[in-house]
């Protein structure tokens, strides 16, 4: 018996039978994937046009990007608001989840869907929003200012994803520690912790991209020396396709896939 | 032999312990409710504050005095309307081509061995965890006039000169389905893992051949999933700014696209207030609705 | 009975009794625990049994502190703790699910209450490898968590447990997820173990044999009250009400009137004189199938047996022992248990057979009467 005709569930279909799902399936991934791909050879074109394949090799984009006091000051400007946001995030997030599982308190429920607004309310509408209130508060364009917003846009995904750890750990285990001699807030270092630690290293992670991912809020708050690396380049793709943009996307591109496969690894080894 | 007599009942003033007992429930209740405030401050400046002050905003007329004149106008300009109209047919197209492609992957994704799961998943996770603008970009690339998607449909012969496929409706629907499918898939795939898969075998055993199984049991179960993820696309997309902005060339002009013209070119805040208020009850009404016909919070936070 | 005679006095080193009074829980309008009294003895192995959502774990979490009460008090010999935090009661806890580290190795576990009493690291180790020796894991204190059977994991969590030297140790239902043949050989061990360390134990199942086999005392409870507190044998022989009677073992109940004389008659046979003292309304008798003897057909009461009159539905063989279903009226079937020993089938009752079922006077247990079962 062959691949072909061999039985692919239990119910006696074959692989035969599932042909055409597999091969849309196949298109469908390969269509999801290599879009984001595609800036890869892009941004080793040595044409000021985007061809493809390009004509001639070269690194002059990335000559371009690395030698503008633009580019690197909007990089700059990102990678720092994008930890800040990770160091404020992760730890707001993961001690408001974290009390709101315990507590079991009435008001729980509305705490939590209150605190995932951020993800609920259209991001246009916080921007300007954000952009109006920073006015009045001399925040616009500071450092402070973009972490603050960026910092409430992460706690939605840093609560859910600790939530989601907490629920398939056993609190038991806690409580065991308490009746152990440990106090409240040891037991959650000594025991908890440790064991929602990759988790943890996710939610930071996720924090870190959505801020250092994030545009709307950035093109209306950010902006002179603090402009941010995404606000740049949504100008300079409303404008002109600029193929700097596929240097710096090539970039950004490298660092989700390394984010992504650190999470995917930590991932199995927490299983 | 302690047998309880039925008739004795505590009473809660003079009983035992029960002011410390009381005093120390709710001392507890607040160190918890402690760790959740820095959280609750930030959600407050960031959400609360901005948001609950261009709802002011949206009520105060071009005088200084409160008035209903920034909604007025939505309903007398043409040019609101069509906005309007392109963003919810925006949204039901891209929620629409979603489904589409979003069914058969989670479906494949459902039904592959577990070990195999996860590099498939990458298929799904990438996109996800990239930069919109990023993806955004690489479609404008992909798309454009002698882009290529164009000389690879003009080399196999499907069209003869190059098609506009950026700029324009086409583009966006396209940059957009893109963005937004993992957020279909990853709810839809959830429901449909928790699928019991006795139930299929009791389909089969009760004489269903695995088409009409599938029709008659998989699919109705697979529903919920697959209305949750629809309606966290659909939401997101009525909000949707960057994609419209840069794919659609400006003649794809949605909510968000306008609220910032709004600014950018006249300075309103109330008008452009007004139409985020709009918006926000939308997507508040959308989300109410699902709410009610569907336990979907579970498929929303059983992601990972 | 067993709670007059209250050994308060009797704490030593090893054991401290708990005194509970009027301990009440509310959630919403439901008494999770309403009002309990119960005095544990120092020493004994207690243990709290009764169906899921009867206030059992409720009871034992609030001993444990993780629970707090409404109202009421909780005494460790004289100490009031109903106030202290988990971590200064000083008990030992074994959770259901065992609730062992997982990042942690097996010495790991049962180091950590020791670490954080700030035992000094040589006592730790050799306190470490004397608990490992009690429950029988030498030499495993270097393995993780995941490589353990479940039964091994149930004995670090033991180990864990009283490694400290707690004089208060809780268990609940330590081990429902076990399989059979390894749970009951762990009862016994329990057992041994408890006589072994001395120390107080209150212990909650739901599983009437597994508080049979283990307990010093049980306290059935139910709806948050306690429904009777005793010996095995006494709650066994002698239930209290008809909960207790129904939970423990099985039983049919039949309702029984008061003829003129003052006699308890069952369909106007006389059963019994009413018990001395008791004031009901009226009383049931509770019949245990192994108390039933099936007979020859025909047989009369005597001074020594009651006898009822009925039909074999069906006859069903378990092993070592058979049991048959007789139908004494149109509503009311008897079980009766029997040894099979090396009888042959063919003299087991037969459906549709016409026989008598005798209860010795002696096994007649008397219950006030309940409208409710």
């Amino acid at each position: 018996m062959n691949w072909w005709s061999s039985p692919a569930s239990d119910t006696q279909v074959t692989h035969g039978d599932r042909f055409w799902l597999y091969v849309v399936a196949s298109i469908i991934m390969l269509l999801l994937v290599l879009p984001t791909f595609i800036v890869i050879p892009m941004s080793f074109s040595d044409s000021q046009y985007l061809e493809f394949p390009p004509s001639n090799w070269s690194a002059r984009w990335y000559e371009v990007y690395l030698g503008s006091t633009k580019w690197m000051r909007a990089t700059a400007t990102s990678v720092q608001v994008g930890i800040i946001t990770m160091l404020v995030a992760t730890p707001l997030g993961t001690m408001a989840a974290y009390a709101l599982f315990v507590s079991g308190h009435r008001a729980t429920r509305a705490l939590f869907l209150f605190l995932i607004t951020p993800m609920i309310v259209p991001v246009i509408l916080i921007a300007i929003g954000v952009f109006y209130a920073y006015g009045r508060a001399g925040l616009n364009n500071t450092i402070t200012g973009l972490v603050l917003a960026h910092t409430a846009m992460a706690i939605p995904l840093v609560m859910i994803v600790i939530t989601a750890a907490l629920r398939s750990y056993d609190l038991n285990q806690e409580r065991v520690a308490r009746s152990l001699g440990a106090t409240r807030v040891k037991a959650f270092f000594l025991i908890t912790l440790p064991q929602i630690r990759f988790s943890v290293v996710t939610a930071a992670l996720l924090s870190f991209l959505t801020s250092f991912d994030e545009v709307i809020i950035a093109i209306f708050v950010s902006g002179g020396v603090n402009a941010t690396l995404t606000k740049h380049m949504f100008s300079a793709l409303r404008d002109f396709i600029d193929p700097t943009i596929a240097a710096i996307s090539t970039i950004m591109v490298l660092v989700s896939t390394v984010l992504l496969l650190l999470t995917q690894f930590i991932g199995a080894r927490e299983k | 032999m302690t047998v309880i007599d039925m008739e004795k009942t505590a009473q809660p003033e003079q009983a035992l312990h029960a002011g410390e007992l009381q005093r120390q429930q709710s001392r507890e209740q607040w160190s918890l409710l402690s760790l959740v405030v820095p959280a609750l401050i930030v959600v407050v400046l960031i959400i609360l504050i901005p948001v609950g002050w261009l709802f002011y905003l949206s009520f105060v007329g071009k005088d200084g005095g409160l008035s209903m004149e920034h909604y007025l106008k939505m309903v007398q300009y043409k040019s609101y309307a069509r906005t309007f109209v392109t963003t919810f047919q925006v949204s039901v197209l891209t929620t629409l081509i979603c489904i589409l492609i979003g069914y058969p992957l989670s479906y494949f994704l459902a039904l592959l061995p577990p070990r195999w799961v996860g590099i498939f998943m990458l298929a799904v996770l990438l996109p996800f965890w990239t930069s919109l603008l990023v993806r955004t970009y690489a479609w404008l690339v992909l798309l454009q006039k002698n882009g290529l998607l164009n000389d690879f449909a003009m080399q196999i012969g499907l069209w003869d000169s190059p098609v506009k496929l950026v700029h324009n409706m086409t583009g966006t629907l396209i940059g957009m389905a893109h963005i937004m499918l993992p957020f279909l898939v990853l709810p839809l795939y959830n429901a449909m893992k928790k699928i019991d898969r006795d139930l299929m075998f009791a389909a089969a055993n009760l004489g269903a051949s695995p088409v009409s199984a599938f029709w008659k049991v998989y699919f109705p179960l697979s529903l919920p999933g697959m209305v949750a993820g629809s309606l966290i696309v659909f939401v997101l997309c009525l909000g949707f700014y960057v994609t419209p902005a840069v794919l659609g060339g400006g003649r794809v002009i949605m909510v968000a696209t306008q609220i910032t013209a709004i600014l950018e070119n006249q300075f309103d805040w109330g008008a452009a207030s007004a139409l985020g208020v709009v918006l926000l009850i939308a997507t508040l009404l959308f989300l109410y609705i699902a709410g009610r016909l569907f336990k979907f919070d579970a498929a929303l936070f059983g992601k990972n | 009975m067993a709670s007059n005679n209250n050994s308060g006095s009797g704490h030593d080193a090893t054991a401290l009794p708990i005194h509970i009074s009027s301990l009440t829980k509310k959630y919403g309008d439901l008494y999770a625990l309403d009002s309990v009294d119960l005095e544990i003895r120092s020493g004994e192995f207690l243990t709290l049994l009764g169906p899921s959502g009867s206030g059992k774990t409720t009871l034992l979490m609030a001993i444990a502190g993780f629970n707090r009460p409404d109202s009421g008090s909780i005494r460790f010999g004289e100490q009031e703790v109903i106030l202290t935090p988990p971590h200064q009661r000083n008990v030992g806890m074994v959770f259901q699910s065992y609730a062992l580290f997982p990042h942690m190795s097996v010495a790991g576990n049962i180091a950590f209450p020791l670490k954080l009493r700030g035992v000094s690291a040589g006592e730790i180790e050799e306190r470490v490898t004397e608990a490992l020796e009690t429950v029988q894991l030498s030499g495993l204190g270097e393995r993780g968590i995941d490589q353990l059977s479940g039964g091994q994991r149930q004995r670090v969590a033991l180990a864990r447990a009283f490694v400290f030297g707690p004089r208060i140790l809780l268990m609940d239902e330590p081990l429902s997820a076990l399989d059979k043949k390894l749970r009951e050989r762990m009862q016994i061990e329990l057992k041994i173990l408890h006589r072994k360390l001395g120390v107080t134990t209150v212990y909650v199942t739901h599983d009437q044999r597994e508080a049979l086999t283990m307990s010093d005392r049980i306290a059935v409870i139910n709806h948050g009250r306690l429904a009777q507190v005793d010996t095995p044998e006494v709650i066994y022989n002698h239930p209290a009400n008809a909960f207790v009677a129904d939970f423990i073992g099985e039983s049919t109940m039949l309702d029984l009137d008061q003829d003129k004389a003052g006699n308890l008659t069952y369909k106007g046979s006389k059963i019994s004189k009413p018990p001395s003292g008791g004031n009901a309304d009226g009383w049931s008798l509770v019949v245990r199938p192994e108390h039933l003897s099936i007979m020859a057909n025909g047989k009369a009461s005597t001074d020594r047996t009651i006898v009822f009159k009925g039909t074999v539905t069906e006859t069903v063989f378990q092993g070592e022992t058979a049991f048959s279903i007789v139908a004494i009226d149109d509503d009311t079937e008897l079980l009766v248990r029997f040894g099979t020993g090396s009888k042959a089938k063919s003299t087991y009752p037969q459906s549709g057979e016409q026989v008598s079922v005798g209860l010795g006077r002696d096994d007649a247990i008397l219950i006030p009467r309940e409208d409710q079962p």
